[in-house]
Protein backbone atom coordinates (compact mmCIF):
# COMPACT_ATOMS: atom_id res chain seq x y z
CA UNK A 1 0.00 0.00 0.00
CA UNK A 2 0.99 3.62 -0.81
CA UNK A 3 -0.28 7.00 0.26
CA UNK A 4 -0.30 10.33 -1.31
CA UNK A 5 2.06 12.67 0.49
CA UNK A 6 1.74 16.30 0.25
CA UNK A 7 4.35 18.53 1.88
CA UNK A 8 6.80 21.56 1.81
CA UNK A 9 10.47 20.27 1.52
CA UNK A 10 13.14 23.70 1.91
CA UNK A 11 9.66 25.44 0.27
CA UNK A 12 9.84 23.32 -2.48
CA UNK A 13 6.23 21.85 -2.77
CA UNK A 14 6.70 18.13 -2.55
CA UNK A 15 3.62 15.52 -4.14
CA UNK A 16 4.52 11.47 -3.80
CA UNK A 17 3.42 8.52 -3.06
CA UNK A 18 5.12 6.67 -0.22
CA UNK A 19 4.41 3.34 2.30
CA UNK A 20 3.22 4.43 5.44
CA UNK A 21 6.07 2.80 6.97
CA UNK A 22 9.32 4.95 5.52
CA UNK A 23 10.53 6.91 7.70
CA UNK A 24 10.85 10.92 7.32
CA UNK A 25 14.38 10.67 6.90
CA UNK A 26 14.43 7.92 4.57
CA UNK A 27 12.18 9.51 2.28
CA UNK A 28 14.36 12.77 2.40
CA UNK A 29 17.18 10.70 1.71
CA UNK A 30 15.91 7.72 -0.43
CA UNK A 31 12.99 9.62 -2.52
CA UNK A 32 14.58 13.63 -2.65
CA UNK A 33 18.49 12.51 -2.72
CA UNK A 34 18.97 14.67 0.70
CA UNK A 35 21.33 12.63 2.19
CA UNK A 36 22.47 15.01 4.66
CA UNK A 37 19.89 14.21 6.68
CA UNK A 38 22.00 10.89 8.51
CA UNK A 39 20.94 8.34 9.89
CA UNK A 40 22.98 6.31 12.89
CA UNK A 41 21.13 4.39 15.26
CA UNK A 42 17.05 4.63 13.83
CA UNK A 43 15.98 4.76 17.74
CA UNK A 44 16.07 8.43 18.09
CA UNK A 45 19.36 7.94 20.18
CA UNK A 46 21.77 9.52 18.24
CA UNK A 47 20.75 13.10 17.08
CA UNK A 48 22.11 12.86 13.14
CA UNK A 49 18.99 12.60 11.63
CA UNK A 50 17.59 15.84 13.09
CA UNK A 51 15.76 18.27 10.68
CA UNK A 52 13.40 21.26 11.22
CA UNK A 53 9.55 20.02 11.27
CA UNK A 54 7.33 23.70 11.02
CA UNK A 55 10.32 25.00 12.72
CA UNK A 56 11.01 22.92 15.29
CA UNK A 57 13.66 20.10 16.05
CA UNK A 58 12.51 16.60 15.19
CA UNK A 59 14.29 13.12 14.30
CA UNK A 60 13.48 12.24 11.27
CA UNK A 61 14.34 8.56 11.98
CA UNK A 62 11.05 8.97 14.44
CA UNK A 63 8.66 10.79 12.22
CA UNK A 64 6.36 8.74 9.93
CA UNK A 65 6.88 10.54 6.23
CA UNK A 66 2.98 10.03 6.19
CA UNK A 67 3.09 12.23 9.74
CA UNK A 68 4.97 15.48 8.18
CA UNK A 69 1.62 15.76 5.73
CA UNK A 70 0.72 19.35 4.75
CA UNK A 71 3.74 20.39 7.19
CA UNK A 72 6.79 22.11 6.39
CA UNK A 73 10.04 20.78 6.28
CA UNK A 74 13.41 22.35 6.23
CA UNK A 75 16.71 19.47 6.21
CA UNK A 76 20.63 21.06 6.58
CA UNK A 77 20.91 21.25 2.62
CA UNK A 78 17.96 24.11 2.78
CA UNK A 79 19.13 25.34 6.18
CA UNK A 80 22.29 25.44 4.81
CA UNK A 81 21.85 27.13 1.16
CA UNK A 82 19.74 30.38 2.93
CA UNK A 83 22.85 30.98 4.94
CA UNK A 84 21.43 31.05 8.32
CA UNK A 85 23.92 28.50 9.25
CA UNK A 86 26.49 30.73 8.08
CA UNK A 87 28.62 32.06 10.76
CA UNK A 88 27.84 28.45 12.78
CA UNK A 89 30.03 27.16 10.11
CA UNK A 90 32.31 28.84 10.02
CA UNK A 91 33.08 28.38 13.69
CA UNK A 92 32.46 24.36 13.16
CA UNK A 93 35.50 24.49 10.84
CA UNK A 94 37.92 26.86 12.81
CA UNK A 95 37.38 25.08 16.10
CA UNK A 96 37.71 21.51 14.71
CA UNK A 97 34.29 20.97 15.89
CA UNK A 98 33.69 17.83 13.16
CA UNK A 99 35.77 15.28 11.57
CA UNK A 100 34.04 12.79 10.01
CA UNK A 101 31.28 14.75 9.54
CA UNK A 102 28.73 12.54 10.28
CA UNK A 103 27.00 14.32 13.41
CA UNK A 104 27.52 17.69 11.84
CA UNK A 105 24.11 18.33 10.28
CA UNK A 106 22.24 17.31 13.45
CA UNK A 107 24.72 19.14 15.14
CA UNK A 108 24.00 22.25 13.63
CA UNK A 109 20.46 21.63 13.62
CA UNK A 110 20.59 21.54 17.09
CA UNK A 111 22.45 24.35 17.86
CA UNK A 112 20.64 26.60 15.02
CA UNK A 113 17.30 26.12 16.92
CA UNK A 114 19.32 27.06 20.28
CA UNK A 115 20.22 30.39 19.26
CA UNK A 116 16.75 30.56 17.83
CA UNK A 117 15.16 30.13 21.19
CA UNK A 118 17.67 30.97 23.94
CA UNK A 119 18.92 34.43 24.01
CA UNK A 120 22.60 33.85 25.39
CA UNK A 121 22.84 30.23 26.83
CA UNK A 122 25.63 29.35 28.65
CA UNK A 123 27.89 26.72 28.40
CA UNK A 124 26.25 24.37 30.71
CA UNK A 125 22.77 25.24 28.51
CA UNK A 126 24.73 24.60 25.00
CA UNK A 127 25.96 21.43 26.78
CA UNK A 128 22.32 20.15 27.87
CA UNK A 129 20.96 21.41 23.55
CA UNK A 130 23.52 19.20 23.07
CA UNK A 131 22.46 16.16 24.85
CA UNK A 132 20.85 14.52 22.30
CA UNK A 133 23.68 14.49 19.78
CA UNK A 134 26.78 12.04 19.68
CA UNK A 135 29.46 12.48 18.63
CA UNK A 136 32.34 9.88 18.36
CA UNK A 137 35.06 11.78 17.06
CA UNK A 138 35.36 15.38 18.64
CA UNK A 139 35.07 14.75 22.15
CA UNK A 140 32.15 17.75 22.38
CA UNK A 141 34.70 20.38 23.63
CA UNK A 142 35.19 21.95 19.99
CA UNK A 143 31.33 21.88 19.20
CA UNK A 144 30.74 23.55 23.01
CA UNK A 145 33.29 26.28 21.74
CA UNK A 146 32.43 26.99 18.29
CA UNK A 147 28.41 27.42 19.45
CA UNK A 148 29.64 29.64 22.34
CA UNK A 149 31.65 31.99 19.63
CA UNK A 150 29.30 32.30 17.51
CA UNK A 151 27.27 33.33 20.35
CA UNK A 152 29.89 36.43 21.00
CA UNK A 153 29.86 37.11 17.40
CA UNK A 154 26.45 37.78 17.06
CA UNK A 155 26.22 39.35 20.21
CA UNK A 156 28.89 41.51 18.95
CA UNK A 157 27.75 42.13 15.85
CA UNK A 158 23.90 43.06 17.09
CA UNK A 159 25.84 45.51 19.43
CA UNK A 160 27.94 47.48 16.70
CA UNK B 1 15.75 -1.72 11.66
CA UNK B 2 13.01 -1.19 9.12
CA UNK B 3 9.51 -1.57 10.21
CA UNK B 4 7.64 -4.60 8.37
CA UNK B 5 4.49 -3.00 6.07
CA UNK B 6 1.65 -2.02 7.91
CA UNK B 7 -1.63 0.29 6.60
CA UNK B 8 -2.15 3.75 8.52
CA UNK B 9 -5.51 5.50 8.45
CA UNK B 10 -5.47 9.76 9.68
CA UNK B 11 -8.52 9.97 12.05
CA UNK B 12 -10.26 13.45 11.99
CA UNK B 13 -12.27 12.36 15.42
CA UNK B 14 -12.70 10.45 18.21
CA UNK B 15 -15.73 8.43 16.88
CA UNK B 16 -13.97 7.59 13.51
CA UNK B 17 -10.96 6.61 15.24
CA UNK B 18 -13.06 4.10 17.28
CA UNK B 19 -15.01 2.87 14.01
CA UNK B 20 -11.40 2.37 12.58
CA UNK B 21 -10.47 0.21 15.54
CA UNK B 22 -13.34 -1.78 15.37
CA UNK B 23 -13.34 -2.56 11.72
CA UNK B 24 -9.54 -3.49 12.46
CA UNK B 25 -10.33 -6.06 14.71
CA UNK B 26 -7.62 -5.39 17.25
CA UNK B 27 -5.23 -5.37 14.89
CA UNK B 28 -4.82 -2.33 14.75
CA UNK B 29 -2.61 0.32 17.30
CA UNK B 30 -2.80 4.07 17.85
CA UNK B 31 0.02 6.80 16.91
CA UNK B 32 0.44 9.36 18.75
CA UNK B 33 3.96 11.35 19.11
CA UNK B 34 5.13 7.79 17.24
CA UNK B 35 8.33 7.91 19.27
CA UNK B 36 7.72 4.78 21.28
CA UNK B 37 6.01 2.87 18.35
CA UNK B 38 8.25 3.83 15.41
CA UNK B 39 11.20 2.56 17.09
CA UNK B 40 9.55 -0.68 18.09
CA UNK B 41 8.06 -1.12 14.85
CA UNK B 42 11.43 -0.85 13.23
CA UNK B 43 13.29 -3.29 16.44
CA UNK B 44 10.22 -5.64 14.90
CA UNK B 45 8.56 -5.79 18.56
CA UNK B 46 5.43 -4.99 17.56
CA UNK B 47 3.64 -5.69 14.02
CA UNK B 48 0.42 -4.16 13.79
CA UNK B 49 -1.42 -4.10 10.35
CA UNK B 50 -2.75 -0.91 10.82
CA UNK B 51 -1.96 2.26 12.69
CA UNK B 52 -4.64 4.54 13.18
CA UNK B 53 -2.94 8.45 13.23
CA UNK B 54 -4.71 10.26 16.62
CA UNK B 55 -2.01 12.97 16.46
CA UNK B 56 -4.58 15.54 14.59
CA UNK B 57 -7.30 14.96 17.03
CA UNK B 58 -8.85 18.40 18.23
CA UNK B 59 -11.04 16.48 21.12
CA UNK B 60 -7.03 15.38 22.59
CA UNK B 61 -5.83 18.86 22.67
CA UNK B 62 -5.48 21.83 24.41
CA UNK B 63 -4.71 22.92 28.09
CA UNK B 64 -7.40 24.49 30.35
CA UNK B 65 -8.27 25.54 33.85
CA UNK B 66 -11.87 24.19 34.38
CA UNK B 67 -13.25 24.38 38.18
CA UNK B 68 -12.35 20.59 38.68
CA UNK B 69 -8.70 21.28 37.98
CA UNK B 70 -6.37 21.64 35.38
CA UNK B 71 -7.24 19.35 32.09
CA UNK B 72 -4.18 18.46 30.14
CA UNK B 73 -4.80 17.29 26.70
CA UNK B 74 -3.20 13.61 25.99
CA UNK B 75 -1.99 15.44 22.79
CA UNK B 76 0.29 18.04 24.75
CA UNK B 77 3.52 17.49 24.00
CA UNK B 78 6.68 17.21 26.18
CA UNK B 79 7.56 20.73 25.52
CA UNK B 80 4.53 22.16 25.93
CA UNK B 81 3.74 20.69 29.49
CA UNK B 82 8.00 22.62 30.49
CA UNK B 83 6.68 25.64 28.85
CA UNK B 84 2.83 26.21 29.42
CA UNK B 85 2.33 28.59 32.05
CA UNK B 86 -0.73 27.22 33.32
CA UNK B 87 0.99 24.08 33.89
CA UNK B 88 3.56 26.11 35.76
CA UNK B 89 1.01 27.78 37.77
CA UNK B 90 -1.03 24.85 38.76
CA UNK B 91 1.38 21.73 38.34
CA UNK B 92 4.59 22.99 38.78
CA UNK B 93 5.59 19.45 39.72
CA UNK B 94 4.92 18.20 36.05
CA UNK B 95 7.02 21.55 34.52
CA UNK B 96 10.14 20.49 36.60
CA UNK B 97 9.65 17.04 35.94
CA UNK B 98 9.48 17.76 32.09
CA UNK B 99 13.28 18.85 32.27
CA UNK B 100 14.24 15.59 32.68
CA UNK B 101 12.17 13.69 30.10
CA UNK B 102 14.58 12.66 27.32
CA UNK B 103 16.00 15.68 24.60
CA UNK B 104 14.83 18.97 23.58
CA UNK B 105 13.83 17.05 20.05
CA UNK B 106 12.06 14.39 21.19
CA UNK B 107 10.15 16.43 23.59
CA UNK B 108 8.53 18.55 20.37
CA UNK B 109 6.89 15.21 19.56
CA UNK B 110 6.97 12.82 21.97
CA UNK B 111 3.18 13.16 23.77
CA UNK B 112 2.10 13.13 27.46
CA UNK B 113 -0.99 11.00 26.96
CA UNK B 114 1.79 8.66 24.90
CA UNK B 115 4.23 8.84 27.74
CA UNK B 116 1.55 7.73 30.53
CA UNK B 117 0.04 5.11 28.45
CA UNK B 118 2.87 3.36 27.65
CA UNK B 119 3.73 3.17 31.26
CA UNK B 120 7.37 3.02 31.50
CA UNK B 121 8.58 2.43 34.81
CA UNK B 122 11.61 4.59 34.27
CA UNK B 123 8.80 7.54 33.46
CA UNK B 124 9.36 10.64 34.85
CA UNK B 125 5.47 11.93 34.23
CA UNK B 126 3.48 8.54 35.70
CA UNK B 127 5.24 9.06 39.39
CA UNK B 128 4.36 12.87 39.22
CA UNK B 129 0.57 12.10 38.25
CA UNK B 130 0.43 9.78 40.84
CA UNK B 131 1.65 12.13 43.47
CA UNK B 132 -1.05 14.94 42.07
CA UNK B 133 -3.69 12.86 42.33
CA UNK B 134 -4.70 12.76 38.48
CA UNK B 135 -7.95 11.72 36.97
CA UNK B 136 -7.57 9.66 33.55
CA UNK B 137 -10.59 10.87 31.11
CA UNK B 138 -10.79 7.39 28.93
CA UNK B 139 -13.40 6.89 25.27
CA UNK B 140 -13.85 3.83 24.53
CA UNK B 141 -16.47 2.41 22.11
CA UNK B 142 -18.48 1.73 25.33
CA UNK B 143 -18.36 5.64 25.79
CA UNK B 144 -16.45 7.79 28.45
CA UNK B 145 -15.13 6.62 31.86
CA UNK B 146 -12.86 8.08 34.27
CA UNK B 147 -10.34 6.27 36.33
CA UNK B 148 -8.35 7.54 39.65
CA UNK B 149 -4.61 7.55 38.86
CA UNK B 150 -4.28 4.81 42.30
CA UNK B 151 -6.37 2.43 39.57
CA UNK B 152 -4.88 3.29 36.40
CA UNK B 153 -0.94 1.96 36.36
CA UNK B 154 -1.35 -1.87 37.27
CA UNK B 155 1.93 -3.42 36.26
CA UNK B 156 5.35 -2.66 33.98
CA UNK B 157 3.65 -1.35 30.80
CA UNK B 158 0.32 -1.83 31.62
CA UNK B 159 -2.79 0.53 32.74
CA UNK B 160 -6.19 0.11 33.37
CA UNK B 161 -6.67 1.17 29.15
CA UNK B 162 -8.30 -1.46 27.48
CA UNK B 163 -7.14 -2.16 23.62
CA UNK B 164 -9.64 0.02 21.55
CA UNK B 165 -10.09 2.78 24.26
CA UNK B 166 -8.25 6.13 24.34
CA UNK B 167 -6.72 8.62 26.23
CA UNK B 168 -8.54 12.10 25.78
CA UNK B 169 -7.18 14.24 28.66
CA UNK B 170 -5.84 13.68 32.44
CA UNK B 171 -7.40 16.01 35.10
CA UNK B 172 -5.64 17.43 37.55
CA UNK B 173 -7.14 18.35 40.71
CA UNK B 174 -6.45 22.20 42.29
CA UNK B 175 -3.42 22.29 44.28
CA UNK B 176 -3.83 22.81 48.06
CA UNK B 177 -2.71 26.09 50.07
CA UNK B 178 0.48 25.67 51.34
CA UNK B 179 1.58 23.13 48.91
CA UNK B 180 5.51 22.51 48.28
CA UNK B 181 6.62 20.14 45.80
CA UNK B 182 9.65 19.06 44.23
CA UNK B 183 10.97 16.35 41.80
CA UNK B 184 14.48 15.23 41.06
CA UNK B 185 16.31 12.63 39.40
CA UNK B 186 19.92 10.56 39.10
CA UNK B 187 20.48 9.68 35.73
CA UNK B 188 24.39 9.14 33.99
CA UNK B 189 23.56 11.69 31.80
CA UNK B 190 20.85 14.60 31.22
CA UNK B 191 18.27 13.39 29.49
CA UNK B 192 18.96 9.43 29.63
CA UNK B 193 16.33 7.39 31.78
CA UNK B 194 16.79 8.02 35.18
CA UNK B 195 18.40 5.24 37.52
CA UNK B 196 16.17 6.67 39.99
CA UNK B 197 13.76 9.80 40.38
CA UNK B 198 11.12 11.12 42.71
CA UNK B 199 8.44 13.36 42.96
CA UNK B 200 7.31 15.20 46.51
CA UNK B 201 4.49 16.65 47.55
CA UNK B 202 3.15 18.03 51.14
CA UNK B 203 1.42 20.67 52.57
CA UNK B 204 2.85 22.43 55.13
CA UNK B 205 1.22 24.28 57.75
CA UNK B 206 3.55 26.90 60.40
CA UNK B 207 6.10 23.92 59.76
CA UNK B 208 4.42 21.31 60.45
CA UNK B 209 3.84 18.66 57.15
CA UNK B 210 -0.02 17.60 57.44
CA UNK B 211 0.27 16.14 53.93
CA UNK B 212 2.56 13.90 52.05
CA UNK B 213 2.69 12.18 48.64
CA UNK B 214 5.92 10.51 47.37
CA UNK B 215 6.25 8.82 44.77
CA UNK B 216 9.72 7.04 42.73
CA UNK B 217 10.21 5.90 39.38
CA UNK B 218 12.83 3.41 37.89
CA UNK B 219 12.70 1.32 41.50
CA UNK B 220 9.76 -1.33 40.42
CA UNK B 221 7.02 -2.44 38.08
CA UNK B 222 4.89 1.38 38.54
CA UNK B 223 5.43 4.59 39.70
CA UNK B 224 5.67 3.79 43.42
CA UNK B 225 4.09 5.27 46.76
CA UNK B 226 6.08 5.57 49.52
CA UNK B 227 3.73 5.49 52.24
CA UNK B 228 5.65 4.54 55.06
CA UNK B 229 7.62 7.61 54.17
CA UNK B 230 4.77 9.86 53.95
CA UNK B 231 3.48 8.38 57.39
CA UNK B 232 6.65 8.85 58.94
CA UNK B 233 6.50 12.90 57.80
CA UNK B 234 2.99 13.76 58.49
CA UNK B 235 1.89 15.61 61.88
CA UNK B 236 5.74 16.52 62.18
CA UNK B 237 7.78 19.60 61.67
CA UNK B 238 9.58 19.52 58.01
CA UNK B 239 13.21 19.83 59.53
CA UNK B 240 16.44 17.57 59.63
CA UNK B 241 15.28 14.83 62.70
CA UNK B 242 12.09 14.29 61.08
CA UNK B 243 14.09 13.91 57.36
CA UNK B 244 16.40 11.39 58.76
CA UNK B 245 13.63 9.63 59.96
CA UNK B 246 11.33 8.79 56.77
CA UNK B 247 14.91 8.48 55.07
CA UNK B 248 15.56 5.77 57.57
CA UNK B 249 11.91 4.09 56.76
CA UNK B 250 12.68 4.14 52.91
CA UNK B 251 13.86 0.68 52.81
CA UNK B 252 10.09 -0.52 54.33
CA UNK B 253 8.46 1.30 51.21
CA UNK B 254 11.14 0.44 48.16
CA UNK B 255 12.65 -3.37 47.57
CA UNK B 256 14.05 -2.16 44.00
CA UNK B 257 15.28 -5.91 42.16
CA UNK B 258 18.66 -6.62 40.91
CA UNK B 259 19.21 -5.47 37.09
CA UNK B 260 21.72 -5.54 34.55
CA UNK B 261 22.15 -2.10 35.20
CA UNK B 262 22.55 -1.68 38.85
CA UNK B 263 22.10 -3.53 41.89
CA UNK B 264 19.04 -2.98 43.69
CA UNK B 265 20.63 -2.05 46.81
CA UNK B 266 22.41 0.46 45.38
CA UNK B 267 19.23 1.82 43.86
CA UNK B 268 17.35 2.31 46.97
CA UNK B 269 20.64 3.78 48.48
CA UNK B 270 20.22 6.39 45.72
CA UNK B 271 16.61 6.78 46.24
CA UNK B 272 17.40 7.73 49.90
CA UNK B 273 19.85 10.00 49.07
CA UNK B 274 17.39 11.41 46.44
CA UNK B 275 14.75 11.81 49.03
CA UNK B 276 16.76 13.33 51.88
CA UNK B 277 17.61 16.15 48.97
CA UNK B 278 14.59 16.94 47.98
CA UNK B 279 13.42 17.13 51.65
CA UNK B 280 15.55 19.22 52.29
CA UNK B 281 15.38 21.30 49.66
CA UNK B 282 11.36 21.64 50.17
CA UNK B 283 12.43 22.20 53.90
CA UNK B 284 13.96 25.69 53.32
CA UNK B 285 11.18 26.86 51.01
CA UNK B 286 8.69 28.67 51.45
CA UNK B 287 5.06 27.98 50.19
CA UNK B 288 4.63 27.99 46.84
CA UNK B 289 2.11 30.55 46.03
CA UNK B 290 -1.18 28.89 44.36
CA UNK B 291 -2.83 31.19 42.09
CA UNK B 292 -6.81 30.98 42.87
C1 LIG C 1 15.75 8.70 22.68
C2 LIG C 1 14.55 8.68 23.58
C3 LIG C 1 14.69 9.04 24.91
C4 LIG C 1 13.59 9.03 25.76
N1 LIG C 1 13.76 9.38 27.06
C5 LIG C 1 12.69 9.38 27.89
C6 LIG C 1 12.83 9.76 29.27
O1 LIG C 1 13.90 10.13 29.73
N2 LIG C 1 11.72 9.69 30.05
C7 LIG C 1 10.50 9.31 29.54
O2 LIG C 1 9.52 9.28 30.28
N3 LIG C 1 10.33 8.97 28.27
C8 LIG C 1 11.41 9.00 27.43
N4 LIG C 1 11.23 8.63 26.12
C9 LIG C 1 9.92 8.12 25.70
C10 LIG C 1 9.05 9.22 25.15
O3 LIG C 1 8.67 10.08 26.19
C11 LIG C 1 7.87 8.52 24.45
O4 LIG C 1 7.73 9.05 23.21
C12 LIG C 1 6.56 8.69 25.05
O5 LIG C 1 6.66 7.97 26.25
C13 LIG C 1 5.45 8.13 24.16
O6 LIG C 1 4.69 9.19 23.63
P1 LIG C 1 4.32 9.23 22.07
O7 LIG C 1 3.34 10.32 21.90
O8 LIG C 1 5.53 9.30 21.24
O9 LIG C 1 3.57 7.84 21.91
P2 LIG C 1 3.46 6.77 20.74
O10 LIG C 1 4.77 6.18 20.44
O11 LIG C 1 2.69 7.35 19.62
O12 LIG C 1 2.55 5.72 21.50
C14 LIG C 1 3.00 5.00 22.64
C15 LIG C 1 1.93 3.99 23.06
O13 LIG C 1 0.81 4.64 23.62
C16 LIG C 1 -0.37 4.43 22.84
N5 LIG C 1 -1.05 5.73 22.84
C17 LIG C 1 -0.49 6.94 22.54
N6 LIG C 1 -1.36 7.94 22.77
C18 LIG C 1 -2.51 7.35 23.21
C19 LIG C 1 -3.78 7.86 23.63
N7 LIG C 1 -4.04 9.18 23.66
N8 LIG C 1 -4.72 6.97 24.02
C20 LIG C 1 -4.46 5.63 24.01
N9 LIG C 1 -3.28 5.10 23.64
C21 LIG C 1 -2.31 5.95 23.25
C22 LIG C 1 0.12 3.94 21.50
O14 LIG C 1 -0.82 3.10 20.89
C23 LIG C 1 1.37 3.18 21.90
O15 LIG C 1 1.05 1.91 22.37
C24 LIG C 1 12.31 8.65 25.25
C25 LIG C 1 12.15 8.30 23.90
C26 LIG C 1 13.25 8.32 23.06
C27 LIG C 1 13.06 7.95 21.62
S1 LIG D 1 19.16 8.17 13.41
FE1 LIG D 1 17.60 9.34 14.31
S2 LIG D 1 18.41 9.69 16.25
FE2 LIG D 1 19.87 8.34 15.43
S1 LIG E 1 32.62 14.44 13.74
FE1 LIG E 1 32.57 12.30 13.57
S2 LIG E 1 30.81 11.83 14.73
FE2 LIG E 1 31.05 13.91 15.13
Amino acid sequence: MTLPLHLTVNGQSVAEHVEPRTSLADFLRDRLRLTGTHLGCEMGVCGACLVLLDGKPVHGCLVLAVQAAGSEVQTIEGLAESGALADLQRAFHERNALQCGYCTPGMLITAHSLLETTPAPDRGEIRTALSGNFCRCTGYESIVDAIAVTIERRAEGAGA
Amino acid sequence: MKPPPFDYQLADSVSQALDLYARSEGDALWLAGGHSIVPSLALRLQAPSLLIDISRLPELMGITLTEEGLRIGALATHAQILSDPLVRTHAPLLSEAAAHVAHPAIRNRATFGGNLVLADPASEFPAVVRCLDAVFDIVGPEGARQVGVEDFFLDLFTTALEPGEILRSVLIPPAPASLRCGFDELARRHGDFAMVGAAVWLVVAEGVTTEARICFHSVGPTPMRATLVEEALRGRPLAADEINAAQAVLGNDLDPADDVTLPGATRLHLARVLLGRILHRLAGQTAMETAA
